[in-house]
């Protein structure tokens, strides 16, 4: 194998193994840091000696050897060398012995979404820690100078350790509230993934790492799906030439069919639980604006239906904001004003004064569509979307 | 791991303390340091925040003040010291403390001393 061969295989090897070495090497000492500067040294030295040797036939164990030999010699971490190896070893063992074992990544997600953790801490923590993404790349997503993120991150892994937070499941009376805010953060994702297909496939690919371990918890099944939904259409969200294609006039043979029929398949395992909750339903949705591709016209009604269901289980702004638009589909453009009119609107959001602007030109009100449309192209990051909205604005 | 209890009650709660000692009040807090002994390696309750005074030292003066350090809805009451494995653990103690119901119970884990 050539140098450069191994290189990559070392680094795909380093990204696939992250997560679950970072789990088992910091599971006993609450150390994250430490796990991560013996792990950092364990894929240097495997860039620099596979090439050589080739690629052992069990990468991770030979990076967690490595590691593990590491975090002993480090002086500066007493707790590390005390236990060493023999403690890791009984740790793998055991882990081994009770049957098919947890995931370490599981319980290292559980520490990331924490309630004692700073929830803006939270999702970046499993970016980096469980899916192995730097620093810097995370820090691009939040649209961050990546020296803030990493201090966000530093206090955290340091509360981590000082606190005492377990690398455990939680214990039954408390589960649902910990899965609740290990979805919120996984889900948080999805807000920073506009137009950033990479980001939405680490999301997919967390909730597919919870669904793996977690397959009768039908909200995790629902998350899985909903972010699945969301990456299937992703690309049809943009014509070749960048330009923004809202929802609604998305060309259905676009969208990703596997990806679709994987969401299909796990939100009908969820809902066979039969315990709804917010996720599953707004996959759902998702779901029925999929329809679609059988060359049917979207259910407007059953959308409805859908959203006034979340709105009484768990509504959030946006859902909110949705759930108008589904109103309006069905009732008319007013009863949709009168919905989005109720709402208090944070400053600033986006979604609320284009949907306002919409729903102002369909009910024949130019002149305040034309200032809703201005409020809203002031608010639009994205260019694609700017340039949407003043099209839709010089339409009027 | 050692974590301090931080127990914050309002006034309410420190009100309460004048209710009969077989009553309903008392038996919670008995209830709750007995079922707590195992893990507990030492606490006390605190008289009234009344009964606190103040000092500070400021440019060699010593100024004696009445009164607890903050003025606030809450005020501490009492302490326990803990010896258990995880903040969960210790966090579970801290919901089962009779006040977490009208006040505020604080977890802090305890600092780790050389020699200790």
């Amino acid at each position: 194998m050539s140098p450069p061969d191994a290189r990559a295989a070392a680094e795909r090897a380093a990204r696939a193994s992250h997560g679950r070495l970072v789990g088992l090497l910091a599971s006993r000492t609450r150390d994250i840091a430490a796990a991560e500067d013996a792990l950092a040294e364990a894929f240097a030295r495997a860039i620099e000696t596979w090439p050589q040797t080739g690629i052992p036939d069990n990468p991770e164990a030979w990076l967690l050897t490595v590691a593990r030999r590491v975090d002993g010699n480090a002086a500066r971490h007493r707790e590390v060398q005390a236990l060493a190896e023999p403690e890791i070893v009984r740790r793998i063992d055991e882990r081994a012995e009770a049957g098919p074992a947890t995931d370490p990544r599981l319980e290292l997600m559980f520490v990331c979404a924490h309630p004692a953790i700073d929830p803006a801490a939270r999702t970046p923590m499993m970016l980096t820690l469980v899916q192995g993404l730097t620093a810097e790349r995370v820090a691009a997503a939040y649209l961050e100078p990546p020296a803030t993120l990493s201090q966000r991150l530093v206090r955290a892994k340091a509360r981590v350790k000082a606190t005492g937070i377990a690398f455990a499941l939680p214990d039954r009376a408390e589960w649902t509230d910990r899965l609740g805010t290990v979805l919120e953060a996984v889900y948080a994702i999805a807000a920073l993934s506009d137009g950033d297909g990479e980001l939405l496939g680490e999301g997919v690919h967390l909730a597919g790492l919870l669904a793996a371990e977690l397959p009768r918890e039908p909200e995790v099944r629902g998350l899985l799906a909903l972010l699945l939904f969301l990456l299937a259409r992703r690309a049809a969200g943009r014509t070749p030439g960048g330009n923004y294609v809202p929802l609604e006039e998305q060309d259905p043979a676009t969208w990703d069919h596997a990806a679709i029929d994987r969401a299909e398949a796990e939100l009908k395992a969820a809902a066979a639980a039969g315990r709804p909750g917010r996720f599953q339903l707004e996959a759902a949705i998702h779901s029925a604006h999929c329809w679609r591709r059988a060359g049917g016209e979207t259910p407007w009604p059953q959308i409805l239906a859908l959203h006034d269901r979340l709105s009484t289980l768990a509504p959030t702004f946006g859902s909110e904001v949705a759930r108008a638009v589904a109103a309006a589909e069905v009732h008319g453009p007013e009863a949709g004003l009168r919905l989005l009119d109720s709402l208090e609107a944070p400053p600033g959001h986006l979604a609320h004064a284009a949907a306002r602007a919409h729903l102002l030109a369909r009910a024949g009100r130019p002149s305040d569509a034309g200032s809703a449309y201005a409020a809203a192209i002031l608010l639009a990051r994205d260019p694609a979307v700017r340039a949407w909205l003043e099209a839709r604005r010089r339409q009027l | 791991m050692r974590y301090a209890i931080l127990i914050y009650e309002p006034q309410s709660g420190f009100e309460d303390r004048k209710s009969p000692p077989d009553g309903a009040y008392w038996g919670a807090w008995m209830a709750y340091s007995q079922q707590m002994n195992a893990v507990t390696t030492g606490g006390a309750p605190l008289e009234v925040p009344e009964t606190a005074t103040t000092v500070r030292l400021r440019e060699g003066r010593r100024l004696v003040q009445d009164g607890p350090y903050a003025e606030t809805r809450e005020q501490l009451g009492g302490f326990f010291v803990i010896d258990v494995p995880d903040l969960d653990a210790a966090l579970d103690w801290a919901a089962k403390c009779p006040a977490a119901l009208n006040g505020v119970v604080e977890v802090r884990p305890l600092m780790p001393m050389t020699g200790q």
